[in-house]
């Protein structure tokens, strides 16, 4: 009845006609299962859906909206499956976890459910968030709204495919590399990595600890900084978090002047390809239209950041991961015939290859003897990387970058070169080694698939950030709504 | 055999007594129900994150103040990689290169004599959960039918204390482990009870030719789970390494296992066991940054440690330094000391009877200072009533012995068994005609100038009276008598 468009829908729209009893939570709920429906078979974004928790918790909202009157009441929402939820089974796409029921609530999860929201389901992702294409799921290949044969991107492919493919009205994920940004890149979404320690990372499953940062993924840069509020804040459980300095501000600006925006000179040197330079180049002049000023910068440990990130990541996730032993909880292998039997068929047998491969490059990094030539360089290089960053802005306010390289690929044409696979993170790790806030917007189509747009600030900038993204969203215009073509299907001209 | 000498050092872990786990909120309990105190946390869920107990670090830290190290302002913690069922993060928080205090010492007793050693570091990690193995032999896992995992000890906070090589002998081992576990107590932070293993150690041991300076390669023994059997260890380990570089052997790094069976060590890990921790920085918490002026507070409240204390004792109450090491060393024989001057007792007689009487009836009941069937005010009354007199000094004792059995006051006792000193002249002049009646030949000895054979007829009158009468008296008596 609504007549909801769920590929446009905004979560600041939906709040309004929520309000206004226009629509009932149970009426948008269904907007969303029904979406869920019709297209999931093709998107496949969801290893869970909770058909009977969005039915009751949307009429609960219903049923008590002046009591209820959260800012996200009844606002459906998806969940990266690496977040923890106490009754439904959380399984980070992997054989290990594949029937765990968590006994507790991830922190950031626990505060959008105290809102009211109403979770649609757990998206999925790459295994324990390890990759960028969301293929090294155990369970399922998510594919991109946009183009059908192309992936999302990832780890949090199926909450950026979610969004997009109008299946939730907004998700969260986690991003350690990369993983919330590069995704809502490809999938023509907003996406942001808000400062490391911003947001509690109790029960979010650890891949790797400093590093790994939950954030929104929406289809408004309003919605972004909405969705953001609700997660912030200094939680007792995690020791790394923080309270913000100010208070997240839901955006309103419409101009840029005296921004200064640095471009550093290092990433378009380097392998963008020529669709997304101009959608990038574009988006620039669109900043000083609005009364910015872009200046070319440098980050001058850029080519280091890859390999300090792909030493420092897996050490700490081999040892994150140490705890799936088939003790306690999770994937057991049969019949073991003792300790050592047991340690090695079951995570043999529970991991996937990626996972596997992460696991072994950690533990040779931290080994005596490799460690100082590894490990230690790589924080040596985290270091300068940070330090790179603290120089830049003191001459700018924000740094502009593309998201990601190149639009989204076809499935499967990455997944037998890991390297080819690490790539597509170049333009997003510096931001996790540094621990900065960064958001992606789309900014435009190249070749019919969305480009994303990359603002970086120094820390705690969230505000600086989330305003600048909101002018300029609206001087770009995008279309949110993907096509559904798939381009294993046309006849080349 | 010629010259060796061992060089000992000495790795501890003390389990502390705060209420809660290391890094979270479950009780520290003892003796409840497996697994009743578990959370996400200590169980290793998914997702789950430390948080640093600040009275953990507060009771390590009163332990490196007594310990004379310097408390870190800035140390982190580590993570120590390695697999096993009772650590189900597969890594145990601990502390590495940048522990909570390092370079102290402490000062210890051997034979009244004092010796010092260096303290290396105090740092701070977390417990394992106790295994229980099914089945098969010796209680190991190799070989069990099934083990089960109690996690309720998992996570409790645990202090490392590491000493340098500075330790010259196996009883000198001994001693220090006492008096640091005393130490430990003292300080309130844990009750190191032993039969639950809240102090466990490790000893490192090489030997090297007398008056080098140099290190032997060292061995590394486990399992000696009482003061005696670090030291029964110690005494096998040592001249067997002597024996192995006479015959022109080397000694193996390596880890031995004390068997107390047997009295030998054994080695414990093969080669395939060896471990590589992969220590590296704990991201899931920040550094641990610690304000002196906290340290300077903890250091304010210090409870009194036992070596200002003996240092007190020989000043305050002019005990001789071995006389104020027994009686100071441990809270519980020094609050019982200082309870008897206290009731009134003079401070030289008072420590003569806690050392004497007192500690004997302790060693013979097996019970601790304070928890003996004699407090502290009668011990005080009975001291009294030699001093004044009115009990003889022997007959004190047999006072003290029926005060035990009767769970009396010692006046009570005194006059039921009539242990009352007779000071009363014409009653003991009996006695005394009566000896020198007796005792002709020694009474001619005596006259003819022999004055030593006073103390024999004094004797034999103590005697005649069952120890009862006043010395004093007998002796004036004796010479009147004899002089007269």
């Amino acid at each position: 009845m609504s007549g909801l468009d769920p590929l446009r829908l905004t979560a600041k729209v939906a709040k309004r006609l929520l309000v206004d009893g226009e629509v009932s939570a149970a009426e948008l709920a269904k907007t969303y299962l029904d979406q869920i429906a019709a297209v999931e078979p093709r998107v496949k974004a969801y290893i869970r859906v909770t058909y009977d928790n969005a039915a009751k918790y949307s009429t609960k909202v219903d049923r008590e909206m002046q009591a209820l009157r959260g800012p996200l009441a009844g606002l459906p929402i998806a969940i990266k499956d690496n977040m923890v939820t106490e009754g439904v089974t959380t399984t980070c796409a992997s054989r290990i976890l594949r029937d765990y029921m968590p006994v507790y609530t991830a922190t950031a999860v626990r505060q959008v459910w105290d809102d009211h929201v109403v979770m649609l389901g757990k998206t999925n992702l790459d295994e324990f968030a390890m990759g960028s294409s969301t293929e090294n799921s155990s369970f399922q290949t998510t594919a991109n709204p946009w183009d059908l044969a192309t992936v999302p991107g990832g780890s949090s492919g199926g909450s950026a495919a979610a969004v997009a493919a109008g299946e939730a009205l907004w998700a969260l994920g986690s991003d350690t590399g990369g993983s919330i940004r590069q995704p809502a890149a490809l999938c023509g979404i907003v996406g942001m990595k808000p400062t490391y320690g911003a947001v509690s990372r109790y029960g979010l499953i650890a891949f790797a600890s400093s590093l790994d940062q939950i954030g929104p993924l929406t289809r408004s840069v309003y919605d972004c900084a909405l969705l953001l509020q609700h997660i912030v804040g200094r939680d007792p459980r995690d020791a790394t978090s923080v309270a913000l300095p100010e208070p997240v501000k839901l955006p309103d600006a419409e101009r840029l002047d005296g921004l200064r925006v640095g471009i550093p000179a290092e990433y378009l040197a380097a392998g963008i390809e020529p669709g997304v330079r101009a959608r990038f180049d574009e988006t620039v002049a669109r900043v000083e239209e609005l009364g910015g000023i872009c200046v070319e910068i440098s980050l001058p440990h850029t080519e280091y950041a890859l390999p300090a990130y792909y030493i420092i990541a897996p050490a700490e996730a081999s040892a994150n991961l140490a705890r799936f032993d088939g003790v306690r909880y999770g994937y057991r292998c049969e019949d073991p015939v003792d300790l050592l039997d047991m340690y090695e068929r079951t995570r043999g047998e529970g991991f996937g290859p990626e996972v596997k491969r992460r696991i072994m490059i950690g533990t040779y990094a931290l080994s005596a003897g490799y460690y100082d030539a590894y490990y230690g360089r790589a924080q040596v290089v985290r270091t300068l990387v940070r330090r790179d960053f603290e120089r830049a802005f003191a001459g700018v306010d924000l740094i502009a970058l593309p998201t990601t390289p190149t639009v989204a690929f076809r499935a499967g044409s990455r997944t037998a070169d890991p390297l080819s696979m690490y790539v597509c993170d170049i333009c997003t790790i510096p931001a996790n080694l540094a621990g900065l806030p960064a958001i992606s917007i789309p900014c435009g189509l190249s070749d019919g698939l969305p480009v994303g747009f990359q603002l970086i600030g120094p820390a705690f900038s969230e505000n600086r950030i989330l305003q600048t993204a909101h002018a300029l969203e609206g001087a770009i215009g995008f279309d949110t709504a993907p096509a559904f073509r798939d381009s294993r299907l046309e006849v080349r001209q | 055999m010629s010259a060796w000498e061992p060089v000992i050092g000495l790795e501890m872990h003390v389990e502390l007594d705060t209420r809660t786990k290391m890094f979270c909120g479950c009780a520290v309990t003892k003796g409840d129900d497996p697994n009743s105190h578990t959370c996400p946390v200590c169980l290793a869920h998914p997702g789950a994150l430390p948080v640093v107990n600040q009275r953990a670090i507060e009771y390590a830290a009163r332990i490196a103040l007594a310990l004379h190290c310097t408390v870190q302002p800035r140390n982190i913690f580590h993570r120590k990689n390695y697999f096993y069922p009772d650590l189900p993060k597969a890594y145990q928080i601990s502390q590495y290169d940048e522990p909570l205090a390092t370079e102290g010492w402490f000062d210890y007793w051997v034979d009244g004599e004092t010796l010092r050693c260096r303290i290396n570091r105090v740092h701070m990690e977390e417990d394992a959960a106790k295994l229980i193995h099914a089945g098969g032999d010796a209680g190991r896992i190799a070989g069990s039918d099934y083990s089960m995992v109690d996690f309720n000890r998992g996570g409790t906070p645990l202090v490392e204390i590491v000493t340098e090589p500075d330790i010259p002998s196996p009883e000198a081992a001994r001693e220090l482990l006492q008096q640091l576990r005393n130490l430990v107590v003292e300080l309130g932070v844990s009750e190191c009870n032993m039969e639950e293993g809240q102090i466990r150690w490790d000893a490192n041991v090489s030997v090297r030719p007398e008056g080098s300076t140099g290190l032997g390669t060292r061995t590394e023994l486990k399992n000696m789970n009482s003061f005696r059997y670090l030291q029964q260890a110690l005494d096998a380990e040592i001249p067997r390494q002597i024996e192995v570089l006479e015959a022109g052997g080397t000694i193996a790094l390596e880890t031995l296992h004390f068997d107390p069976g047997t009295g030998t060590t054994t080695p414990l890990r093969s080669k395939e066991e060896a471990h590589d921790y992969r220590y590296f920085p704990e991201p899931d918490l920040v550094p641990l940054v610690i304000d002196p002026v906290w340290v300077e507070g903890l250091r304010a409240t210090q409870p009194e440690l036992p070596a200002a204390r003996v240092q007190r004792f020989t000043g305050q109450y002019g005990l001789s330094r071995a006389d104020a090491v027994v009686l100071g060393s441990s809270a519980s024989m020094a609050g019982f000391y200082e309870e008897v001057v206290a009731a009134g007792a003079a401070a030289k007689p008072a420590a003569n009877w806690t050392m004497g009487e007192y500690l004997a009836h302790l060693n013979a009941a097996g019970l601790e200072a304070g928890h003996g069937h004699v407090t502290a005010e009668r011990l005080a009354k009975l001291v009294k009533l030699v001093e004044g007199g009115t009990v003889s000094t022997s007959s004190g004792k047999e006072v003290f012995a029926l005060m035990i059995e009767e769970r009396a006051e010692p006046e009570a006792v005194v006059e039921k068994h009539g242990l009352g000193q007779i000071s009363d002249a014409p009653e003991l002049e009996t006695a005394v005609a009566r000896v020198i009646a007796g005792n002709p030949a020694q009474v001619e000895q005596y006259r003819g100038g022999k004055q030593q054979v006073l103390g024999f007829l004094v004797g034999q009158v103590m005697k005649a009276t069952g120890g009862r009468a006043n010395p004093q008296l007998v002796n004036e008596l004796l010479r009147a008598a004899l002089d007269g």
